[in-house]
C-alpha cells in the first residue's frame, strides 16, 4: 500500500507527499479529470500489468479501493 | 490470423504536407489554464495544424505529391495504382481516389479508390496496395493516407477539439523483385466500434435537423450528432491491451528481434499511450519518435508524418528498419515492418 502511494504521488507533480492516505477519496485529492484518470490507469497497467476500466473508477471512492482491486485481480 | 508478408515491394519516397494556419492549445480558452498546461504536459499536444474550411485531405496530398514525384523522377503514365485512405473525403460521392487520379494527370489505365479507414489506414492501405504489387498487377503505385479531422470536432468538447490536427501523406511504391518483404499483423475488433464515431449522416442515422443540436455530454463536453466523440478510457484500454501482443505476434513471427529495429514509430494518439507502450516494450527513448507535439493526432497520416517530420535525415541517408504501429477508430489495429534504403523524402510542405 505505502508502494502504491508513492508510485501514485510520483505520477502527480500537484500532491505533495504525504497528504495522500488509504483512507482518501481520491476525487477530492486530485482534481479529477479524465487525464488524470488516463494517468492512474497507465501506471496501474505498467506497474501491476492491471487494467482499471471507466466502471471502476465510477465505483471505487478511496485510494484502498482501488488498491484491492488490484489487489484481486493480480491473485486472480 | 491476418499475419502475412508481402515482397516485391519497394517503398521508394515519402511526403507529408500540413495547413501553414497553427493552433496553440495554449490559446484553448474553453478549458482553465490548468487544464491546458496538464493537456500538454500528458496528451503532448501543444501545436495543431488547421486547414482553413474547403481545404481537403485530398488538396493536401496532392500538394505533398509534387516534391516527391519530381524527387523521384517519375514518369506519371506509369503510375497505375492509387489509393486514397482517410474517413474525409472530398464527396459523399464520388470516391476521391477518381478525382485525384485526373487532378495529378495519371494515366486512364490507373486503378484508384478510396479506403475508409482512419488510425490504422496507413497500414491497411500499405498492405492492399503491397499485395497488388506483388501480383505484378502494376510497377508503380502512390497510396495517399491524410485527414482533415478538425472539421469533425466540437469546439466545445474538450475530449477531442484540442487533440486533432490535420496533415495529407503520400507514400511511393514501386515493383522490384528484389525489395525486402513487408511483414503485417493486422487486426479488427468491431464490437467496440462506438468507442470513436460520428453518429449521424450515414445511411444508419440519416441526417435530419435534430443532428446539429448541441447537447450537454458531460463537464467541458458539449457536441452534437455530427460531431466526433471518442470515449477515451476505453480506447486507452484498448490499446493498452492488444498492440503489445500484436507487436510480438509479429516479431515472433518473423524472427526479427526488437534490437534490430531502428526505430519504432506509433500512431500518434497521445503521449501517455505511446510513452506506456514504449515502457511495456522496453524501449530507449531515443528508438521512439514523436510528432504529436507540434501536429497532434493526425489520424492515418500519423506514421507517416512522423517519418518525414522526425526521421526524414535517416530516411534519405541510411538503411532503416522500422517498426510502424496504428491503432483506433473501428476499432482496427495492426503493425508492420518495412526496410528502407536511402528513400526520397522530400522536405515537409506547408500549405
Amino acid at each position: 500500500m505505502e508502494e502504491f502511494i508513492k508510485q501514485i504521488e510520483a505520477e502527480f507533480d500537484d500532491l505533495k507527499p504525504g497528504i495522500l492516505k488509504p483512507e482518501s477519496h481520491f476525487r477530492e485529492v486530485f482534481e479529477w479529470n479524465s487525464i488524470n484518470a488516463l494517468i492512474l490507469i497507465a501506471m496501474v497497467k505498467t506497474e501491476y500489468d492491471v487494467t482499471l476500466t471507466a466502471d471502476d473508477l465510477i465505483k471505487s471512492k478511496t485510494v484502498n479501493d482501488i488498491y484491492s482491486l488490484i489487489e484481486t485481480r493480480i491473485s486472480k | 490470423m491476418a499475419l502475412f508478408s508481402l515482397s516485391g515491394t519497394k517503398v521508394s519516397g515519402i511526403s507529408a504536407a500540413v495547413p501553414r494556419n497553427l493552433e496553440s492549445n495554449m490559446d484553448y480558452r474553453w478549458i482553465t489554464k490548468k487544464e491546458r498546461e496538464s493537456l500538454i504536459k500528458n496528451i503532448g499536444v501543444e501545436t495543431r495544424r488547421v486547414a482553413p474550411k474547403g481545404v481537403t485531405t485530398s488538396d493536401l496530398c496532392i500538394a505533398a505529391a509534387e516534391p516527391l514525384l519530381r524527387e523521384l523522377n517519375w514518369d506519371r503514365r506509369e503510375i497505375e495504382l492509387l489509393v486514397f485512405v482517410s474517413q474525409s473525403r472530398d464527396y459523399l460521392v464520388p470516391t476521391t481516389a477518381c478525382i485525384v487520379q485526373d487532378r495529378l494527370g495519371l494515366p486512364h489505365s490507373c486503378l484508384a479508390f478510396d479506403i475508409g479507414m482512419g488510425c490504422s489506414g496507413y497500414l491497411y492501405g500499405l498492405s492492399v496496395a503491397a499485395g497488388m504489387l506483388q501480383a505484378r498487377a502494376i510497377r508503380k503505385a502512390l497510396l495517399m493516407v491524410g485527414d482533415i479531422s478538425t472539421l469533425t470536432t466540437s469546439y466545445r468538447d474538450k475530449s477531442t477539439y484540442p487533440l486533432f490536427g490535420d496533415v495529407g501523406t503520400v507514400t511511393a511504391l514501386e515493383y522490384d523483385p528484389d525489395a525486402p518483404a513487408i511483414h503485417f499483423n493486422l487486426q479488427t475488433d468491431g464490437s467496440g466500434y462506438r468507442a470513436l464515431i460520428i453518429p449521424d449522416g450515414g445511411a444508419r442515422n440519416i441526417m435530419t435537423r435534430k443532428s446539429f443540436d448541441f447537447k450537454k455530454i458531460d463537464q467541458g463536453i458539449y457536441r452534437t450528432n455530427l460531431h466526433l466523440e471518442m470515449n477515451g478510457i476505453e480506447v486507452f484500454n484498448f490499446t493498452l491491451r492488444e498492440v503489445v501482443p500484436n507487436i510480438k505476434t509479429l516479431l515472433n513471427s518473423t524472427g526479427i528481434s526488437l534490437q534490430e529495429i531502428d526505430h519504432v514509430v506509433f500512431h500518434q494518439a497521445n503521449r501517455l499511450i505511446i510513452e506506456t507502450l514504449r515502457k511495456m516494450l522496453k524501449l530507449p527513448p531515443e528508438k521512439v519518435p514523436y510528432s504529436i507535439r507540434e501536429f497532434g493526432n493526425t489520424s492515418g497520416g500519423s506514421l507517416p508524418l512522423t517519418m518525414v517530420a522526425k526521421l526524414y535525415e535517416q530516411l534519405r541517408t541510411e538503411p532503416q528498419q522500422l517498426l510502424l504501429s496504428a491503432f483506433g477508430v473501428g476499432l482496427s489495429w495492426g503493425s508492420a515492418i518495412i526496410e528502407t534504403d536511402r528513400i526520397a523524402v522530400p522536405d515537409l510542405l506547408e500549405v
